[in-house]
């Protein structure tokens, strides 16, 4: 009777131990080993190209979140903080074109799929297929791309490229300008991420 | 089986309504959260098409390194009637030249056929209106030009000096942008001229300039500008006729690198100087001047290529170090 118990409650005691170290070390692992990263400096830059004319413009203050558990994230990006070479071009994009005092941010919104295994603990380049949703100028339309997520030394970074075609985004280009503007831009996007902490 | 059931009631209802819940969105609220709007500044950008309203100047600058080449032409008067083509005969016109040495300092020169003026000028952009970290309501503007008139002495055979050539204007142009559509400028002016026709006339006039653009759409734009200039300042007449504030309407139209602007004034000259102080047409009876400004930039310096230059020839020299 006595020996039944022992064994019982020694038996109670192991399962517990043993749930705890596996609650104990998938918390470690959660803490080692974050779900969600942020980046606030992430770079976007577009890029359009004519026989007439080639235009750039760059952004360093991207913001992004992307959610490891649930393959998810999230981009935003400040229309009037795009950087363009030359000052009256950078002025009518935001007046003109993307109309920046009206709808300040383009969004992106989505999920990913990782195309191999993807442990962020080693280092290496994990390519992934994006798919969500893109707001610019108040539309919304649908979109696909591809990405890379890599690791190297522990830091975790990301990079897309990608093509926007402007009139899916109500964005026309006026006759005189027309052989200036490409109607598609290429888009490509490199954040360094860290960690996100509440 | 009761607490069963329930359970299976409360999965099924976590089921249902996570996938109706948006997905991202607790990831936007942490991206809203790490990037708080009031935490960047907002600055009003284009709250004039040009850096001129009409003849006078707008808060606008060029930006650093941007070349701006201006064209300026005033026809005749209206009522000049058929024979004078309704003023188109008598075109004077402005030459002029405006380089932006930083995003707000500008140097300008130019060259007008009215009175064979040479002028120069210097604006420096004070205030910038903003909205979210930095709150600014308004846009300062100064400006300081010179102008020098080299036609002939009116009277050559009395001791003429150089300096009776010479003419200052001074202006502090205060700006703001309402909405998209409407901005408004405040601009009170000081000419100084050497020399005057009468002792009863003023060599330093105040004036008092206003202007506002309504755009119409994108690329179009109504502008309006008036100089008050109050009594008993300019006492004698310009060219035979009394001198009045100057009034004037126009249109911007913007392509690409190009403004091309059309205006309606009761002034002749381009310069400050010029329409602060001797406009003389007078609106009711048609004396009216058809002109227009087309104005192209030129981006003569490049950030970004220029440092990329540097870079280039800086890894040359230690290439060959």
């Amino acid at each position: 009777m006595v020996r039944q118990t022992t064994k019982k409650l020694i038996k109670t005691i192991i399962m517990k131990k043993f749930l705890f170290i596996a609650l104990a070390s998938s918390v470690s692992i959660n803490a080692s080993f974050a779900q969600k990263y942020l980046s606030k400096t992430a770079h976007v830059r577009f890029f359009s190209e004519t026989p007439m004319e080639k235009i750039e413009a760059d952004n360093h203050q991207g913001t992004t979140v992307v959610d490891f558990e649930k393959k998810e994230m999230v981009f935003t990006v400040l229309m009037k903080s795009f950087e363009f070479d030359k000052a009256l071009m950078q002025e009518h994009f935001n007046e003109k074109y993307v109309e920046s005092a009206t709808y300040p941010k383009a969004t992106f919104k989505g999920k990913f799929t990782p195309k191999g295994e993807l442990a962020l603990v080693k280092d290496g380049s994990y390519p992934v297929t994006l798919e969500g949703t893109m707001e610019l100028k108040g539309k919304v339309n649908p979109i696909k791309a591809e990405g890379v997520f890599k690791v190297e030394k522990g830091a975790l970074s990301g990079t897309s490229k990608f093509k926007i075609t402007l009139s899916d985004y109500g964005i026309t280009i006026p006759g005189p300008v027309k052989d200036k503007i490409a109607p598609q831009v290429e888009v490509t996007v490199d954040a360094k991420y860290d960690a996100y902490k509440k | 089986m009761h607490i069963k059931s329930r359970l299976l009631a409360g999965a099924l209802a976590l089921l249902i309504s996570a996938p109706v819940a948006f997905a991202q969105d607790d990831l936007m609220d942490i991206l809203n959260e790490s990037e708080p709007e009031e935490a960047k500044t907002e600055y009003a950008i284009a709250t004039f098409k040009s850096t001129r309203l009409v003849a006078g100047h707008s808060i606008e600058t060029n930006g650093k390194g941007v070349l701006n080449v201006l064209i300026g032409h005033r026809f005749g008067r209206v009522n000049e009637g058929a024979k004078e083509f309704f003023g188109i005969d008598n075109a004077k016109m402005r030459l002029g030249l405006e380089y932006g040495i930083t995003d707000n300092i500008n140097i300008g020169f130019g060259r007008s056929t009215f009175q064979k003026c040479y002028d120069g000028f210097i604006k420096y952009k004070v205030l910038r209106q903003s909205k979210g970290k930095k709150k600014m309501p308004l846009s300062m503007t100064l400006f300081a030009s010179m102008a020098i008139v080299s036609q002939d002495y009116a009277d050559p055979t009395r001791e003429n000096y150089f300096t009776s050539r010479m003419y200052y204007s001074y202006q502090i142009m205060i700006a703001r942008k309402f909405s998209e559509r409407l901005s408004f400028q405040l601009t009170p002016t000081i000419v100084h001229r050497n020399l005057v026709k009468t002792a009863d006339d003023a060599n330093t006039v105040f004036a008092l300039g206003a202007g506002g653009r309504v755009k119409i759409t994108k690329s179009f734009a109504l502008n309006l500008e008036y100089y008050w200039v109050p009594q008993n300042q300019i006492v004698s007449a310009f060219d035979g006729q009394k001198v009045r504030d100057s009034f004037s309407v126009g249109f911007d139209l913007e392509t690409g690198g190009h403004v091309f602007q059309i205006h309606a004034t009761n002034s002749r000259g381009l310069h400050e100087k010029a329409f602060v102080t001797e406009t003389n047409g007078d609106w009711g009876a048609g004396d009216i001047h058809i002109g227009f400004n087309i104005s192209r930039v030129f981006t003569v310096y490049n950030k970004n290529k220029f440092k990329q230059r540097k870079a280039d020839r800086l890894a040359k020299k230690a290439a060959k170090a």
